[in-house]
């Protein structure tokens, strides 16, 4: 259903170019060439009546309704396929266009039901407000039926299997929208016309349900139907919204741009925001549909809190659990030391939110440890692109991926994981672009509608910096370097070291073959492609980080870049697909151990003294624990209590045995959450959290795009998160003064250079900022390092060796068989919230992926129930037979806490991050007795 | 601390810069990488290894960047 108070101005915005004039009932009109009539008129206010058109999709010249008559030519053109041409003078209204457009109304509403007030779309119905606007009075035709306007479906059985959204065939006028939208603007093609005349209708894959069909949920069918043809599943039950406000989504990293649709305080539905600009308007299943855990009735609303964690729970005041937790955390720092605490902050929480808990950590506790769940999946990024490039932050904006030639997807899923910027990607490659996809297992992106991938090095997990290194031998070998960038842009002796170190015969691809298991034709054709490309992009996620060599392989991907002079302009770049939505923000803000705001090193003693000044107190100089430390000092003794904000370590870390040992060591562990997750059940203290339709703040996506969260109902709890910490604090004997999370963010651009020229005023007057946003560039960064790598000695970027080093993670005759893990479109990460959805009707179970030949070999059958057993333990989880993974490999999601994928990985970490190695651990795979 | 993992995972921080071509570098690299990172109850841990049999478990890089943090802590 088409969303209201938003003008749609029919056809999508043509690129900046040559501008025409032209005139459109008499008014003068100025528009980029190429745009259509519609929008032109659009554009100046004129509304032309439209049933098949949005700006969401290209024009398609179907409905007859946009029909204008144009001075010196003959007919009635439709204004979505007639672009403006220079002197053009239009008429959108004339009586003759009006008889027209009413005949073509009359025969729409002649096959349409009549049911308008009791209809869904009631209010919101374009249909509807087309026969308004034409002035339709009566309808001819059909008059021979027994109820004219249902002269055909009247029968028709409406679709329900989808949780979101129906399906009502009697509705459509067959205009195309949710086909094309689902074709351009997603890119699955899950949607079709069947049949012909009358009989004709919108029908998903080869005319199943929807839920059977390849339909992903997107939404976009559903957003642009004109009818309620498709429509929410909410707003049939609720009705129509009343009031809407923006806000972003807490998934992903994309971290698209939400209107959440609102009835009081409730909402009604969730719209992608048209101007939001990291998703323009598009929107994934989990962002448009799966929000109803924030009032799932596992939420837990009062403060508890308990003496020994085999105590039951005991609800209590907010300030009695506060003062609980801050006598315990104190008890604790009197009897072992200030170090003795420490705090966990989450990727999930807001910039501000994550800046506060590391300032409670650096005033209030006293020290530095404080973590963030980036550790586990893209402390890297920040390490790798910090050392090569000068920033720990990607290179480039989503909308950037519109002028690559050559896309390489590198350990990404970004049909699973990132599926709005997937949309975009898919889109570029439809129109051209050549895909390269590095990966063990054969994601969606190597083959789907319309896309392939022209490569697929399908490597053993764990190679990544074997195949980067005899690509980069390939590119200089080859005679492919960009020498004017290098001899420009990079340190020179860095750069002779490293073409050295890669030109080395061990190198090569040849050599590395045995390793990688990828044939050395196929890195050798990639790197040339890759290499050769006007403008090519890397595009990589937790498949690159989450190793032993996770740092070496990001330093490895920036080599490369900057080796073919593919930096600083559009198109091109190093682009992490960050995991969750603010892992970019928690990171920027001082969530590190070893860094303040903005990254800078609590060693610098000229920053630690402007934040001591600001804070009135002494900031320690040494770094403090990483999460990984914390759980082996707690194991010794002398780390005893944890304050846990919006992060589950009991379910997503490795390892499960050794952190639920650690939690259970210790003597506080405060637990801020929705839910009462796996580590609650090691807390003592139990404290409510807000979701982020409950608060306000702002988070930074994967592109450093900051963008507002903003409160669309009262905080379940009573307090929003960053409340709580403001009340810990004050229980602490630290009181911080802040009457709204603006007032917090004017802190942080007060301290934090990238962050300068960040508000609440400016993200609200420009929708979102990317930073650096200062005075030297006010308006933000969209892509960095232009000019220069501005955080690197004499502004040069700087290539590094990357020795590959095969992880300590071996197979043997025990463990024969790989392990690595990813997500499902459909849930997201530990599952918090999107198994408290309908999303549990698409994926309700992890699954273990392996592949037919092992199965066979182990005697395995679809659907039989296997053990899993690593040398850190052992799980039981159901069995998929696929060739999507290698002969060796197995693969597994980590969305439901009985499933127990982090029973089984290992210890092993990303050494210079402790980023755990999730992506690598030998097991076993085995049929359970009575499977 | 389990100063068994210390090592492992100095180790994998020094096998990261003993590719260096500069050794005198990689050792400063290896302590700037554990001063900047690594907490000082680790760092304390991990250094109770020189002068042990333990030691013979370092990474030449790593036992010379020890040694000059404990120098340098002295």
């Amino acid at each position: 259903m088409n969303a209201p108070q938003t003008i749609d101005f029919g056809t999508p915005r043509v690129g900046a170019g040559d501008t025409v004039r032209l005139e459109i009932d008499g008014i003068a009109v100025d528009v980029a060439a190429g745009t259509s009539l519609l929008r032109a008129a659009a554009e100046a206010g004129v509304m032309i009546p439209k049933l098949c058109a949005t700006d969401f999709v290209k024009p398609f010249g179907s409905c007859r309704l946009c029909l204008v008559e144009i001075e010196g030519r003959k007919g009635y053109p439709s204004s979505c396929t007639t672009p403006a041409e220079a002197g053009m003078k239009v008429r959108t209204q004339s009586p003759q266009l009006a008889k027209l457009r009413r005949n073509v109304m009359e025969l729409y509403i002649s096959d349409h039901p009549l049911d308008c007030l009791t209809c869904s779309a009631n209010g919101n119905c374009e249909l509807q407000t087309m026969a308004g606007v034409v002035g339709l009075r009566e309808v001819r035709y059909g008059k021979g039926d027994p109820t004219p306007g249902e002269n055909h479906y009247v029968d028709a059985v409406k679709d329900e299997s989808n949780p979101y959204f129906s399906y009502d065939p009697g509705k459509c006028i067959v205009c195309n929208l949710c086909v094309r939208a689902c074709e351009e603007q997603q890119g699955t093609f899950a949607l079709t016309i069947a049949g012909r005349g009358f009989g004709s209708r919108v029908t998903a894959g080869q005319g199943e349900s929807f839920l059977e069909s390849d339909c992903v949920s997107c939404g976009a069918c559903v957003q642009v139907c004109p009818t309620a043809t498709l429509m929410e599943k909410t707003v049939i039950a609720k009705g129509q919204a009343e009031r809407s406000v923006t806000t972003t989504c807490a998934y992903c990293g994309v971290g698209c741009g939400l209107r959440a649709e609102m009835k009081g305080s409730e909402v009604v539905r969730m719209l992608p925001w048209k101007d939001g600009r990291a998703n323009e308007g598009h929107a994934c299943v989990k962002g448009r549909f799966a929000w109803g855990y924030a009032t799932h009735p596992d939420r837990i609303t009062k403060p508890m809190i308990r003496t020994k964690i085999s105590d039951p729970w005991r609800e209590v005041s907010w300030d009695e659990a506060l003062a609980y937790a801050a006598a315990e955390f104190r008890r604790i720092q009197a009897k072992h030391g200030r170090n003795a605490i420490g705090a966990i902050v989450s990727s999930r929480c807001t910039n501000e939110e994550d800046y506060l808990v590391q300032k409670l950590v650096r005033t209030a506790f006293g020290n530095n440890n404080v973590d963030t769940c980036a550790r586990v999946c893209h402390s890297p990024t920040g390490y790798g692109l910090k050392q090569t490039l000068g920033e720990s932050a990607g290179t480039q904006t989503f909308k950037s991926v519109e002028q690559a030639d050559v896309i390489v997807v590198l350990g990404a899923n970004p049909s699973d994981a990132h599926p709005v910027f997937a949309s975009r990607l898919k889109r570029r490659v439809r129109e051209g672009a050549r895909l390269i996809v590095i990966d063990p297992r054969e994601i969606d992106l190597v083959s789907s509608p319309h896309i392939w991938a022209e490569h697929h090095l399908k490597l053993r997990p764990g190679t990544n910096v074997a195949v980067l290194s005899a690509m980069a031998h390939v590119i200089v070998s080859e005679g492919l370097v960009d020498e004017a960038f290098v001899a420009e842009r990079c340190e020179a002796k860095a750069f002779a070291d490293w073409r050295e170190f890669v030109l080395r015969p061990a190198n090569s691809p040849e050599a590395l073959e045995a390793a990688s298991g990828v044939p050395a034709a196929a890195v050798r054709a990639a790197a040339r492609l890759y290499a050769t490309a006007d403008n090519a992009a890397i595009y990589y996620g937790l498949g690159v980080t989450e190793h032993s060599q996770g740092s070496t392989a990001v330093i490895a991907i920036a080599n490369l870049a900057m080796a073919t002079g593919n930096l600083g302009r559009e198109g091109v770049g190093v682009n992490p697909l960050r995991g969750q939505n603010n892992v970019q923000g928690s990171c920027d803000m001082g969530s590190f151990p070893h860094e303040l705001p903005g990254y800078r090193h609590v060693s610098d003693t000229v920053t630690r003294a402007m934040f001591e000044r600001d804070w009135g107190v002494e900031i320690q100089s040494e770094p403090g624990l990483r999460i990984p430390n914390m759980f082996e000092a707690a194991l010794d003794g002398s780390f005893l209590g944890l304050y846990c904000q919006g992060e589950d370590p009991a379910q997503s870390d490795p390892n499960t045995q050794h952190v639920t040992a650690a939690l259970a060591a210790m003597e506080c562990v405060v637990v801020q959450d929705l839910f009462l997750n796996e580590t609650a059940k090691y807390a003592h203290v139990f404290l409510p959290g807000a979701s982020f339709l409950e608060k306000d703040g702002s988070f930074t996506n994967a592109e450093r795009r900051i963008s507002r969260v903003r409160r669309v109902m009262p905080p379940l709890a009573g307090m929003a998160d960053w409340e709580v910490t403001l009340a810990l604090s004050k229980a602490l004997g630290y009181e911080m003064h802040y009457g709204h999370p603006a007032e917090i963010m004017d802190e942080i651009a007060r301290l934090t250079p990238t962050f300068a020229g960040v508000s609440y005023a400016k993200l609200e007057r420009e929708g979102s900022l990317q930073w650096p946003c200062n005075d030297d560039a006010p308006g933000g960064t969209p892509t960095m390092h232009v000019d220069e790598f501005a955080g690197l000695r004499g502004g040069k970027g700087r290539f590094l060796i990357t020795q590959y080093v095969p992880t300590d993670e071996k197979i043997t005759r025990r463990f024969p068989l790989l392990l690595t893990t990813g997500r499902v479109l459909s849930q997201y990460n530990v599952g918090a919230q999107t198994r408290r959805t309908a999303n549990t009707n698409f994926y309700a179970a992890d699954l273990l992926e392996i592949h037919p030949h092992d199965a066979e070999e182990r005697g395995i059958r679809e659907g039989d129930r296997v053990g899993v057993e690593s040398r850190a333990g052992k799980t039981v989880l159901p069995a998929t037979l696929t060739e999507r993974v290698q002969p060796g490999v197995v693969y597994t999601t980590f969305h439901f806490p009985e499933s127990g994928a982090n029973v089984v990985t290992t210890d092993n970490s990303d050494w210079a991050t402790n980023c755990p190695e999730y992506k690598v651990t030998a097991v076993q795979v085995s049929r359970q007795s009575g499977a | 601390m389990k100063r068994d993992n210390l090592i492992r995972m100095a180790n994998g921080i020094g096998a990261f810069f003993e590719a260096m071509p500069d050794r005198q570098q990689a050792v400063a690299d290896v302590a700037a990488h554990l001063r900047r990172t690594w907490e000082p109850r680790m760092r304390v841990e991990i250094l109770k290894s020189l002068g042990t049999v333990e030691e013979a478990q370092l990474k030449p890089v790593v036992r010379d960047a020890l040694l000059a943090l404990a120098r340098s802590d002295a």
